[in-house]
């Protein structure tokens, strides 16, 4: 396979010598591929604006020895041109694209569901129907469930009893009072219903939820996910809420 | 492998941006076979660099005193600054002989999954200049790319409750390209920007 061709989302770029980057895509068919883009840092270059993070583009890209090097890219959709006028959504679309980085491990190992989530991740974050953080936390529930860590959130995920008393991320979701480790945090009621809305998207259940709760409910799935991922998620920390 | 102070000559040449192991080991015979003045006057002038320069106070640009040429020259416009990444833009930008405020070094652009947030950049040092109320324009000239436009668009919605005339660089065709070369993105905000030809 010397030269091949698939579609993906730009998920980051990284300078490479004098004006090359090498761009990491989330493809639909082959998965996590990282290719030398050359030149694309000078001003000319025709493609630059094509393999910007965020970008939908069908890439050709021709084997290489360590790297695969990319030779042709067109826009099939570029959203970062509307995420990056509105900082708070732009913050979120960056934590999505760092945690489809991370949760997709190897290179050209097929991720269909993962990059199918994130496309639909990032077009929910362009309509802006729903507040930023919202989506990000859903995408977050969704991505996880994908990768095999869907929280328990509707019975107990030691005992599968259905009366739960507080949310251990070791444990792997909410708890029963018996099964609950010291140390567990108790959420409001509502926060787990905001997660089991995200999760199954409910949008009039998670747009209609109060913001203190949206709070709760993000801090916990951000703990979630770092716990799984073994690895802080460093765009996290830049995240805007509205 | 070379002996002892040849291999270190070439693998401190080595760590040098761009420079590969055979590159790094060209120059390093060329500093070999080159006049021992010029040689001298190269490592004089890598030791005064790193003594001698340090960042402009006022705006963050290099500079061989406490503040840099450009802020020394009352002949700028003070009411105008534009905000670029790095000393190299305003290098850029002045050899366009198109501007004539004071300009504002960020260094570097906010870059969330590279852990770069607003307040590892000259933000506050920038808010400190504006509250003065002398500056009635901020143009900002970050990189026409994701990690730029983030930072202009940032950046506008700070200085927004001051009032300014915040103006963003034009995006567009390159001078000497032909237009069917160029990519999607490019050529929307060249039209975005298109301008009435009053001729």
């Amino acid at each position: 396979m010397n030269l091949y061709r698939d579609e993906g989302i730009v998920l980051r770029t990284q300078k490479l010598g004098e004006a090359d980057r090498i761009v990491t895509v989330l493809t639909k068919r082959i998965g996590k591929v990282r290719g030398v883009a050359k030149g694309v840092r000078r001003t000319k270059s025709r493609w630059g604006a094509r393999l910007e993070p965020f970008t939908h583009v069908d890439l050709q890209l021709h084997t290489g020895r360590s790297l695969d090097v990319i030779t042709q890219a067109e826009t099939l959709r570029p959203y970062g041109e509307a995420l990056v006028t509105d900082y708070p959504r732009y913050t979120a679309g960056i934590a999505m694209l760092e945690t489809a980085d991370r949760l997709t491990m190897g290179e050209k190992e097929p991720a269909l569901r993962q990059f199918l989530l994130l496309v639909g991740g990032l077009r929910t974050l362009v309509e802006g129907d729903h507040e930023a953080r919202l989506v990000l936390d859903a995408y977050f529930l969704r991505s996880l469930a994908v990768a095999g860590y869907a929280p328990a959130l509707e019975s107990c995920a030691r005992c599968s009893t259905p009366a739960i008393r507080a949310f251990a991320i070791q444990a792997g979701g909410v708890v029963c009072a018996a099964c609950r480790p010291p140390g567990a945090a108790v959420p409001a009621a509502e926060t787990i219903g905001l997660m089991i809305a995200l999760t199954r998207g409910d949008w009039a259940s998670a747009d209609a939820s109060e913001a203190r709760h949206r709070t709760e409910c993000s801090g916990l799935v951000a703990a979630y996910l770092q716990w799984h991922l073994e690895h802080g998620i460093r765009s996290l920390r830049h995240v805007e809420r509205l | 492998m070379y002996e002892g102070v040849v291999q270190n000559l070439i693998d401190e040449l080595g760590l040098l941006p761009g420079v590969g192991p055979k590159s790094a080991q060209r120059i390093a015979f060329h500093l070999l076979s080159a006049d021992p003045a010029d040689v001298k006057r190269l490592a004089h002038v890598l030791l005064e660099v790193k003594e001698r320069v340090r960042f402009c106070r006022v705006c963050g640009n290099v500079a061989a005193e406490e503040e840099c040429r450009i802020c020394r020259d009352t002949r700028r416009d003070p009411h105008v600054i534009c905000v670029v990444e790095e000393s190299k833009d305003v290098v850029a930008i002045e050899k366009t002989r198109e501007f004539r405020g004071r300009y504002h070094v960020l260094g570097g652009a906010i870059s969330p999954i590279e852990g770069v947030g607003p307040d590892d950049l000259r933000i506050r040092e920038l808010m400190a200049r504006l509250a003065d109320g002398q500056v009635t324009e901020l143009i900002l000239a970050t990189d026409p790319n994701l990690e730029g436009e983030a930072t202009a668009t940032y950046l506008a919605r700070l200085v927004k409750p001051m009032g300014l005339k915040v103006t963003r660089l034009a995006s567009g065709l390159p001078v000497g390209g032909d237009l069917e070369y160029a990519d999607e993105v490019t050529l929307g905000r060249a039209f975005e920007g298109r301008r009435l030809l009053d001729v």
